[in-house]
This record gives C-alpha cells, structure tokens and sequence, in this order.
C-alpha cells in the first residue's frame, strides 16, 4: 500500500519534519530528525526512480481529485531524476550540518535553521514532482521563502543584504512566473500540465499564449540565474551559512533549469518554442555570454565561494547552451549536467564548508599552504575541481563531450571552441586554488589547522567519488538522460 | 498604554468581538464566504488592536514569543496530519472523504480540520511578524 503513496509522502515526509524540527526547540534534535528525514527522502526518491524505470510515468491524484480538476503529480524519467538529485543531495548534505551549523549559526536559532531547510527541500521536491502549474508555482514560492531565510541566517551581516536581493529578484521571477501561468490559465481554462500541453496547440497564435511564453521563461531565467539575471546569485551564495551555499547551488538552480525544460517540452513543445519562439538563439546567445563571462569574472575572485558561485553561473550556461539545441544530445547534455553539476559543485562547497569550519574564512590569501594541513579536503577539492574543468574520466567530461557533439551536429563548430575555451578558464581558476593550497608556505603566523571532522568530511568525499564513478560508468545517468531527452522531445510528458 | 480614554474603552468593547467574529468567519468557511486564512487575520487584529492601544509590552505577556512559535507549527503539523490520516484511512493524501461513511460529510470534517490548522497558523503569523516588529529598538 505505501509504494502508492510515495509521491505524496516525497514531498508530505520533509514538510512535516518542519514544524517538529521547530517544535523541538534543540539544535541537536533538529539536526538528527532532518537528517534522518533527508536520508527518507533519499529513499523515496529512489524508490520512484526504480518504479519509473521499470513501468513507466507514474500519476497520483492529490485528495482524490481526478485530474484535469484536481492536482496531479506526475512523474516521468526527468522528474524522478531531478528528485533522486534534489534528495540526494540534502541527504548528503544534512550530516556535514551539523557541525558547520554548530560553528556558524546561533544555538537559539539552529533548529529554525532547520526547519527552513526541510521546508526548501520539500519545495524543491514538490516543484519536481508536481504536473499542475499553479501547484508547482505555490512550491516555487515555498522554497523560495525558505531559501532567502537560509541566506539570511548567514554569520556575516551582508548575508542580510545578500538574502535581500535575492528577494526582491526572486519575488520579480516568480511573480513573472505567475503572471504567464494566469495568461494560460486566461485561454485555457486549465492549470494541469498535460491538459495544457494538448490544448496549446490549437491556440499557439494567441497573443497572450506567447507573452505568456515570455513571462515563464524570463521568471524561470531569473530563479536559475540565467546570464544576465544572474546578479543576485554571486553575494547569496558568497554570504549564506556553508551548507546551505552547498545545498542550493546543487539544488535550486538545477530545479529552476528543470522548470525551464518542463515548460518549454511539455507544456508549450519545442516546436512552439523554437520555432515559432526564437528561444533557441536566445538561449544559445546568452548560455555562451554566461559561459565566457561567468568564467572570465571567477578568475579574478579572491574568495574562493564567490569564484564557485560565478562558476555556477558558468556552468548554468552550459546547461542552457545544451537546451537551446533542442536535439536529443543537447537535452543528454543539459540533463546529465543537470546530475553532474549538482555533484561537482556539491562536493566543492562542501569542501569549502570544511575548510571554513578551520580557517573561518575561504578568502584564497588565508588557504595557503592547506594542501598539507587538511590534505583529505583539498584532495576532494581538486577532484571536484577537476570535474568541473572537464578532464576525462570525470563527469564534467561527459557533459562537455555531449555539449560539443550536439555543437557540432547542428553545424555551429564555434560553439564547440568557446566551450573548450570556457573549459580552460576554469582550469585557471581551479589551479588558482590548486596553487595556493599545495605550493605557498602558510604565514608563520597561520592558525594551526587539522583535518575536518569525520561527519563533515564522508559525505564530501562520498560526492567527489560521485564525480568520478559517474565519469566512468554513465550507464545510469546518461541513459536515464537520453530516454528523458527522448520523451521531452516528443512532447508528451 | 495611551491616555485616551474613549480610545481605550472602545477597544476593550471592541475586542471581544473582534476575536468572535474572527472564530465566526472560521467555523462558517465551509458554508460562505471566509475560512482559515481570513479568520486568523481577523482573529489576530484583535490582538493587534489590544497591542496598538494598551502597549506592545502588554500583549507580549498575553501572547509570549514561544507560545506562538509552537502553534505556528502546529496548525502545519494539523493540517499536514489530516492528509496523512486520509491516507492512513485508505484514501490519497487529503483526501478526506474517507472520514465518514458519506463522502460529503467526510469532505465537511476534513475541510473544518484543515481549515482550522490555517487559521491557527495565520493568526500566530501575523502575531508573530508584528510583535517582532513592534519590538524593535526596544
């Protein structure tokens, strides 16, 4: 009976673990039933997975309400990936907290602290999970309100300008998000994603069915820091608490590229939205300028968060240049990358967390010499980071290898050359850390620094290895994303 | 506390029925207009009122921090609970027809329980961001 459920309780487990993590009033408590509820998570999510996989989409009716009416969640092969990477990584994430949270937020707050991220993490899930639009909005707004808490809560006082910004952009993209669902809504009378999908097409001339279009991509465009809506994406992950820059940059931007996909393939379909919607040159364009400039901006960071989160603005390019395609390579691009890039850039702010656990600081001056005093970290760091350049056998190189394929089949060779120059500007500015780390002697007076606790160090490492394992054996995420790609195009969900 | 007098009077007269107005438009949401959201908008001006005429120092001693932040989780938790008996009960999450032997009536109790848990949640929202608005500088 309960495997029935499992779509209800992916996204009921978390939200009820907040208001018990609240009503615990203890850090140490909160902690242990958050993780004990992002591992449940986990579970679920690979449950579906498996379900999905082996008989195909699966549908559930919230109370009971048949769908158009009532709300529907739907989960196909892209959802039930997007989960096992939204869950996974909170799962993975939730052990290293609870010492960076003990360093970095106060006691009385700490189980706040976790509350607002089981509510982000059953946001993040219900937006994946969901195939109603107007459902999937209310999830939008809910993880977004927890996240602005979360980056808030951050120990340095420009984490509240930082979460500021992010609000009122954020409000901007969801509020955009929410005007081109009420235009649909407006023709179609329906909010359900299949029943918009099979109606749009009789009305795709409409006016209000193309600003609609408009409004949801640039709303999505703002939530997953597409270039150039990109600017409150580099101070909320500098500022925010270690843990919770390592959560969203893993999660909130993959799920906003989700959004993004969901929209464009299944409600709108490609054809409507390349070919009758320039979106494939707009998306190219601005997934080349965010791949060039994000990089060109990281190498001259002398924080290494800041150098990672105009890296995620890199990297979001990518995923957006394999959208613009709209051929299955691009799609296995953006999707594996999808899976890679929350990986990678899970694993190198979890380095981080570490590293600031010490040092209290991630400023380059202050990591000299760290490639001795913490070697175990600065090793998961440089394997991340190494991924993220894109060197074989890691799973960086799968997604640039799909990237430049699909460049090169629709003819555009220059495409291919800026990713591979893209590519070496993130060597230099992973060497940047590299060499600081392993050829400067620290300062005499440098604090005298240990490896990073066991809890916080696993689950960092589990995530490095995740970038090499999945480098090598691609069967499970490239062919998930190629049977994902495949279905997308089609239309159908 | 302010020196109006007519002030003062009026809002002790008024308050009463601030707060039975507010428990009105609650139990009635599933009949007219109103429901959960607007009864503890309605429920916590009434608070709001007292704090506003009689001090902010006052009606924190009516309404203590902690005491809001435990109904604040659990109207969530009443509401969330609800979907999860419906499930334990043999239908989807809140689906709430199974409370009963005839689906309306079922649908009648699970809407009041769950409507109760927004307004529980609403009102101690709203106590909450005033007063720890109100309080600043303090």
């Amino acid at each position: 009976m309960i495997s029935l459920h499992l779509p209800a309780l992916q996204v009921v487990v978390p939200l009820i673990s907040a208001p018990l993590c609240v009503l615990l009033r203890r850090g140490f408590g909160a902690w242990l039933l958050a993780t004990v509820i992002a591992w449940t998570a986990f579970a679920i999510s690979l449950a579906l997975l498996a379900q999905v996989l082996s008989d195909g989409a699966l549908s559930y009716k919230m109370g009971g309400w048949a769908a158009p009416w009532g709300i529907e969640y739907r989960i196909d092969r892209l959802n039930a990936f997007m989960l096992v990477i939204v869950a996974g990584i909170g799962a993975l994430v939730m052990p290293c907290a609870y010492h960076s949270v003990a360093r970095e937020i106060a006691p009385e707050r700490q189980h706040l602290f976790y509350a607002a991220f089981m509510l982000a993490l059953t946001g993040l899930l219900g937006i994946v999970i969901t195939g109603d639009v107007f459902n999937l909005y209310v999830f939008l707004e809910i993880t977004s309100l927890a996240s602005y808490t979360l980056v808030a809560l951050g120990a340095d006082r420009r984490a509240l300008r930082a979460s500021f910004q992010y609000l009122v952009l954020g409000t901007i993209g969801a509020t955009f998000i929410l005007i081109g669902i009420g235009l649909l809504y407006m023709v179609t009378g329906t909010l359900n994603m299949a029943d918009l999908a099979a109606r749009i097409p009789a009305l795709q001339e409409l006016r209000p069915v193309r600003a609609a279009f408009a409004f949801i991509v640039v709303g999505a465009g703002l939530k997953l820091a597409l270039f150039p809506l990109h600017l409150w994406l580099p101070n909320a992950y500098t500022y925010a608490p270690s843990v919770v820059s390592a959560f969203l940059a893993a999660t909130a931007t993959k799920v906003g590229v989700y959004v993004l996909m969901r929209f464009i393939f299944t409600v709108f379909g490609a054809r409507f939205a390349f070919e009758m919607m320039p979106l494939g040159e707009i998306l190219m364009v601005l997934g080349l300028l965010a791949v060039m400039v994000g990089s060109l901006v990281a190498v001259f960071q002398t924080n290494v968060k800041r150098m990672l989160a105009y890296s995620s603005i890199a990297q979001i390019g990518y995923m957006a240049l394999g959208i613009s395609f709209a051929s299955v390579n691009g799609l296995v691009a953006g999707i594996v990358h999808l899976f890679n890039h929350a990986a990678m850039k899970g694993a190198l702010f979890l380095a981080l967390a570490c590293v600031f656990y010490r040092l209290g600081s991630v400023e380059l001056d202050a990591m000299r010499g760290l490639g001795r005093r913490m070697p175990l970290t600065m090793a998961t760091f440089v394997a991340a980071g190494m991924s993220l350049v894109g060197v074989p056998l890691t799973v960086g190189f799968i997604s640039k290898w799909y990237l430049v394929v699909a460049a090169i089949e629709s003819g555009l060779w220059p495409v291919a050359v800026i990713v591979l120059v893209a590519s070496l500007l993130a060597l230099v500015y992973i060497w940047r850390v590299v060499e600081v780390a392993y050829f400067r002697e620290p300062d005499g007076d440098a604090p005298e620094v240990t490896e990073a606790p066991a809890a916080m160090l696993v689950p960092t490492m589990a995530l490095a290895a995740a970038c090499i394992y999945f480098g090598i054996d691609t069967e499970l995420t490239v062919g998930v994303a190629t049977e994902a790609a495949l279905s997308l195009l089609e239309g159908g969900p | 506390m302010s020196d109006l007098l007519i002030l003062r009077i009026v809002a002790k007269l008024l308050i009463p029925y601030i707060l039975l107005f507010g428990l009105y438009v609650q139990t009635h949401g599933d009949f007219g207009p109103g429901g959960g959201f607007q009864a503890g908008v309605i429920f916590a001006s009434g608070f709001i009122l007292y704090a506003l005429v009689f001090g902010v120092a006052n009606a924190r001693r009516v309404v203590p921090p902690r005491l809001m932040a435990t109904l604040i989780a659990l109207g969530v938790l009443l509401f969330a609970g609800v979907g999860l008996a419906a499930l334990l009960m043999g239908g989807n999450y809140l689906e709430y027809a199974v409370f009963a032997d005839q689906p309306a009536r079922g649908n009648h109790i699970g809407i009041w329980l769950v409507e109760l848990g927004v307004g529980i949640t609403v009102s101690a929202v709203m106590l909450t961001i005033f007063l720890t608005i109100a309080g600043r500088g303090r």
